[in-house]
């Protein structure tokens, strides 16, 4: 059986409708027994794939290309489960947050948190298992539309002026995106994200289409230079949406463009695009790295972090741009590395940003002047700092050191040896901001007012997911695998 | 599993779990804290204990698992290892007691211990690894860990020590980072084996070997603090002594010069480096770091800066014996490895006892420190007579040994290299050891606290009287079974007679 | 020209004259205008698409798809005139500053 594959979309759904009719005091409970409830299913599906293998639904049995097709395999498991893990410690984080948040709007953001964040996440688990071209618009513009609802909680003038820019730059990459959908369906007469890659060739509609997707979805994912919205959203939301904007939400963008690049456009892609996207992911890790260097508030410094650390999923695209053979070793190790940094990165930034909230609760500010002697009276907090910045740096034996592995490895494996001084500065230069950044936290602490103590229960959270950042290096031959489930890169697309 | 596949990991284990268990403890845990450092130390020490009678019998003992596609996690013992898990566990015994002593009223020290004990588990790792990747995760697990030790005051000075630091370490790391990712493109996953494991590749990849070389030679050089890449040594005294004395002598400098003789021996093999020239580069370098080193060290007025640079010179005989073709250069380099620990972790400990009970930091303020600390001056005496290579003191075997092999190897030339060394040895250190005994003292000591029966608080002063005597020890006795020196003739001759 | 082409085209240009409005215009209502020119462009395209056989009766998907996608370009400009409005009461303000939409 496997009706219980839209219920992945349609529970967190249904708890958000309920938290926008209950409202007050009520919304955190719901929210958070959905998010439960939304990870146990997740858990769920996770048995019933390693069981019974990918599988493919059409709902309410309308069949393609009206309907709408769902499917599952390893790829879009790994996210579901990404998901599921930050969005669950996010949730029992933001439930305590907002009590103790000062600033704009405490309890319009406590009681609208909830909806929004239900709404974002269903939308994620139907992006990652949709079959098809244009149920991934829908979702994605859902996807958009919820994450800026969440940017602007709090209703002060910054977060309203970086959601907007925001909304807007989402909207005009849906644009492009749908635009592409549209030229594939004038070309080929289908939706089916896994039967349009055997029909496609490379002809102008195609190279076109390709060319407005991918811009839409770089946009969507900030990467640089169309990063300009990223910093100014993720450093002036809440903390708890700025570690679902940053781990979780630009991955979908990217994920569909992993979709589009091993399903979709194999035999349109050449190594000249690849090339150059994986030079703006070069630009991306040093723009983002020295932009991270010159901030002094903790959160900016953060948010430049994303932009940089984005930087590395884009040698996934030289790599393997023009690959004839499908099977090759470093396609399959690029990718793997790709899905690794993604996993890495969402839990090591979710902690970390978390982390920063942290202090904010005990501060009230988030200028890092202000952390001194903060490893003296928030050690814990400190800790989960240092243990997720060693992620980001790629140091062993955290997730992120695997993943530089195999993109390094990959990326010397096929001759393209250029790519590897960017991936070496770029772990130096995040080497950098992140002591940077963690180095006040070492000093005397000043005499004046003292830090609010904050509640256990948020430091443990924030612990817990800097822990997962370093244990899956560890344990990152069975995700891997796990991964491989349905042999989601390979090349043609289209294989069931 | 057996017991032969988890020792290694075992050994490894007792300190780590100490060193998370040591973090969850309140400041307040004083009790708690110290019988936890110290179980750890002593079953760790029983452990490699267990494990070398064990090898004596000719058991092996090996952990492996893989953690993705080609790429597994090694810990081995072997010869080369012991030494410096040998090195490494009894050291680091004696630097904790010393250690909890030093830090009596000094705050945070459950953060203290918890790095402390994680440094001395990387260093361990460093030494089990049996491949190059394990190699580099505690490569990089040891910068980790001992940058908390190194800005431990929390001074803006130690920081600004620590950034110095970082930098060098972790540029060093990326550098090996590369090496090691390029190599296993090249050649796959391959172990570390005696006489080396790439002398068969396919001679087109020469080139590129060549390259690789100087990668991991560069990375390594940082730590093991070759001339140019030694600039973040003498910076990084701003650190407590104990972790002075374990960053110089057990910790970091050793993982650099063991990578050294990993790269040369394991890896490419000495024969092969030498057919493929790396090896006079590399005792070039040697040589300019052991002239440069001491030079540097004549002029320093601060004690522990001293000792820095003299740091720098002497592990530096390491890869000079390593980069000689010959058994007998090979069996003076290895053996320093474990001399030169011995002796300048003496060293520290007695700068650290001047500094602690009388606040004596500079060499000029020294002036008849023997009458007042007899027992530790007597312990500086040796290590620093040591370190000049004075019979029968260690010191003086290893340099007996490199002096024979720079002959056998036909490069005489290295010969005055080490007789300059020397003499510029004797010219820092005699004048030290000057002053301290027949100088008469300039005025009453500012005493920390009131005088003991002891000279000095016995936590510090047990701890350098050992490491004093085994200095001596360890060349008196220099031709027993299972002193250093065998354990270096053991694997002199599974390099050269594979 | 045939009409499908006209359409097409005439699509095509209303999307880049969107495109470029989104990302200089400095007004947030001139912005979103130009997301809804961009909007309509791609529509015309559906619309156009339909027609793209020989067949007299026109392919129902990309009209399913053109009538979701006003829905949605309606909630969404919904949403962002809500949230200028909001903006403007806040700051004062009808520009965003900097770079870029």
């Amino acid at each position: 059986m496997t009706s219980w594959l839209p219920l992945l979309v349609l529970l967190p759904f249904a708890g958000a409708v309920l938290c926008l009719l209950v409202r007050g005091r009520g919304a955190p409970a719901i929210g958070v027994a959905t998010s439960l409830a939304t990870a146990a299913l997740v858990l769920f599906a996770l048995w019933s794939l390693q069981t019974s293998g990918p599988v493919r639904v059409q709902v309410g049995g309308w069949g393609a290309p009206l309907g709408i097709d769902l499917a599952v395999d390893g790829l879009s498991m790994i996210h579901l489960i990404m998901t599921a893990v930050i969005g669950l410690f996010i949730s029992l984080y933001a439930n305590r947050y907002y009590d103790g948040y000062r600033g704009g709007q405490k309890d319009r953001a406590r009681e609208l948190f909830w909806p929004f964040w239900l709404m974002l996440w269903g939308a994620m688990n139907a992006l990652f298992v949709s079959a098809d071209l244009f149920n991934l618009y829908v979702v994605l513009e859902l996807v958009g539309l919820s994450a800026v609802g969440l940017v602007v909680l709090t209703g002060t003038r910054d977060v309203l002026g970086a959601g907007l820019r925001y909304l807007l730059t989402a909207l005009a990459g849906s644009m492009c995106y749908l635009m592409g959908v549209a030229l594939l369906y004038a070309a080929h007469g289908t939706l089916d994200l896994f039967a349009i890659g055997a029909l496609i060739q490379s002809d102008g509609v195609s190279r076109a289409a390709l060319m407005l997707m991918v811009t839409g979805l770089l946009m969507k994912t900030a990467v640089f230079p169309l990063h300009f919205w990223l910093p100014p959203a993720h450093a002036s939301a809440t903390a708890p949406v700025s570690a679902l904007l940053s781990a979780l939400v630009v991955k979908a963008s990217f994920y569909i463009l992993l979709r589009l690049w091993f399903d979709v456009f194999p035999g349109v892609t050449t190594p000249l695009l690849g090339n150059l996207l994986g030079l703006l992911g070069g630009g991306a890790i040093l723009w983002g790295s020295l932009q991270a260097l010159r901030q002094k508030r903790l959160k900016l410094l953060i948010a430049y972090s994303t932009v940089a650390q984005l930087g590395y999923l884009m040698f996934l695209f030289p790599v393997t741009a023009g690959m004839a053979d499908g099977s090759s070793l470093w396609l399959q190790e690029v990718s793997k590395g790709t899905v690794c940094h993604v996993l890495s990165h969402a839990l090591a930034k979710a902690s970390i940003f978390l982390s920063a909230g942290l202090f904010i609760l005990a501060a009230g500010t988030d200028q890092m002047s202000a952390m001194k002697g903060l490893a003296e009276r928030m050690p814990l907090t400190v800790f989960s700092m240092a243990l997720a910045a060693v992620s980001l740096m790629g140091l062993p034996p955290s997730g992120g050191f695997i993943a530089k592995w195999l993109i390094m490895h990959a990326v010397l494996g096929v001759g393209q040896w250029w790519w590897a001084p960017f991936l070496v500065i770029g772990g130096l230069l995040t080497a950098g901001y992140m002591f940077m950044m963690l180095r006040p936290a070492f000093l005397e602490p000043d005499p004046g007012p003292g830090l609010k103590p904050v509640p256990r229960l948020l430091e443990v959270c924030t612990l817990a997911l800097a822990m997962l950042s370093i244990g899956i290096g560890i344990s990152a031959a069975n995700l891997l695998n796990l991964v491989m489930i349905g042999n989601p890169f390979s090349i043609p697309g289209g294989g069931w | 599993m057996n017991l032969h596949e988890w020792l290694p990991l075992l050994i490894l284990g007792s300190s780590l779990l100490t060193g998370i268990c040591i973090f969850f403890l309140a400041e307040e845990q004083r009790g708690l804290r110290t019988f936890l450092n110290l179980a750890g130390a002593f079953i760790k020490l029983a452990l490699v204990v267990y494990m070398v009678v064990g090898m004596a019998r000719g058991e092996t003992y090996e952990t492996r698992f893989p953690i993705v596609l080609g790429f597994d996690f090694v810990l081995k013992a072997d010869s080369l290892s012991l030494l410096l898990v040998g090195l490494s566990s009894g050291l680091w015994l004696l630097t904790t007691v010393y250690a909890i002593g030093y830090l009596e009223h000094w705050k945070n020290r459950s953060r203290f211990f918890g790095f402390f004990s994680f440094c001395v588990t990387a260093s361990v790792g460093v030494a089990l690894a049996g491949n190059p990747i394990t190699f580099f995760i505690f490569y990089e697990f040891l910068t980790l860990s001992t940058y908390p030790l190194v800005i431990h005051r929390g001074s803006v000075e130690a920081l600004r020590a620590g950034r110095t630091y970082l930098w060098y370490t972790m540029a060093g790391g990326a550098l090996v980072f590369t090496g090691v990712v390029w190599l296993h493109v090249l050649v796959g996953s391959v172990d570390f084996r005696e006489a080396g494991v790439l002398a068969v590749v396919d001679p087109s990849l020469y080139p590129s070997l060549t390259l690789i070389f100087a990668l991991l030679i560069c990375g390594l050089g940082v730590k093991a603090a070759l001339v140019p890449l030694h600039g973040w040594l003498p910076v990084a005294m701003v650190a407590p002594a104990p972790v002075s004395a374990l960053l110089h002598a057990v910790a970091v400098v050793k993982a650099g010069a063991f990578g050294i003789v990993r790269v040369v021996y394991d890896l490419f093999g000495v024969q092969f480096a030498d057919q493929l020239g790396l090896l006079t580069p590399l005792t070039i370098a040697a040589s300019i770091t052991i002239l440069y080193g001491s030079l540097r060290a004549l002029t320093q007025d601060d004690l522990k800066k001293r000792l820095a640079y003299s740091t720098v010179s002497q592990v530096s005989y390491i890869a000079l014996g390593v980069s000689m073709i010959g058994a007998t250069a090979t069996i003076g380099g290895l053996v320093h490895l474990v001399h030169q620990g011995i002796m300048k972790i003496t060293l520290f400990f007695c700068a650290g006892i001047f500094a602690e009970t009388v606040h004596v930091k500079a060499i000029s303020n020294m002036n008849g420190i023997g009458r007042r600390f007899p027992l530790t001056m007597g312990a500086f005496t040796i290590g620093a007579l040591g370190m000049i290579g004075v019979p029968p003191v260690a010191g003086f075997i290893s340099k007996w040994y490199l002096g024979l092999g720079a002959m056998a190897s036909g490069q005489p030339w290295v010969l005055l290299v080490l007789l300059g060394s020397t003499a510029l040895n004797a010219g820092y250190f005699l004048p030290v050891l000057y002053r301290a005994w027949f100088r008469d003292p300039d005025g009453p000591w500012h005493e920390e606290g009131p005088v003991g029966r002891l000279e000095a608080p016995w936590m510090l002063l047990v701890p350098c009287l050992i490491t004093g005597l085994l200095s001596l020890l360890t060349g008196v006795f220099a031709g027993a079974d299972w002193s250093p020196l065998s354990l270096a003739r053991i694997i002199a001759m599974k390099e050269y007679l594979p | 020209m045939t009409q499908e082409l006209a359409y097409s085209m005439t699509g095509m240009l209303l999307f880049s004259i969107g495109l470029f409005g989104v990302f200089f215009v400095p007004h947030i209502l001139r912005r979103l205008m130009a997301m809804n020119v961009m909007a309509v462009g791609v529509f015309l395209l559906l619309i156009a698409v339909a027609k793209r056989n020989a067949d007299p009766n026109p392919d129902p998907v990309p009209h399913a798809m053109l009538l979701t996608g006003i829905v949605v370009a309606i909630s969404a400009t919904a949403f962002a005139v809500g949230l200028a409005r909001k903006f403007h009461e806040v700051s004062g303000e009808t520009d965003l500053d900097g770079e870029g939409p």
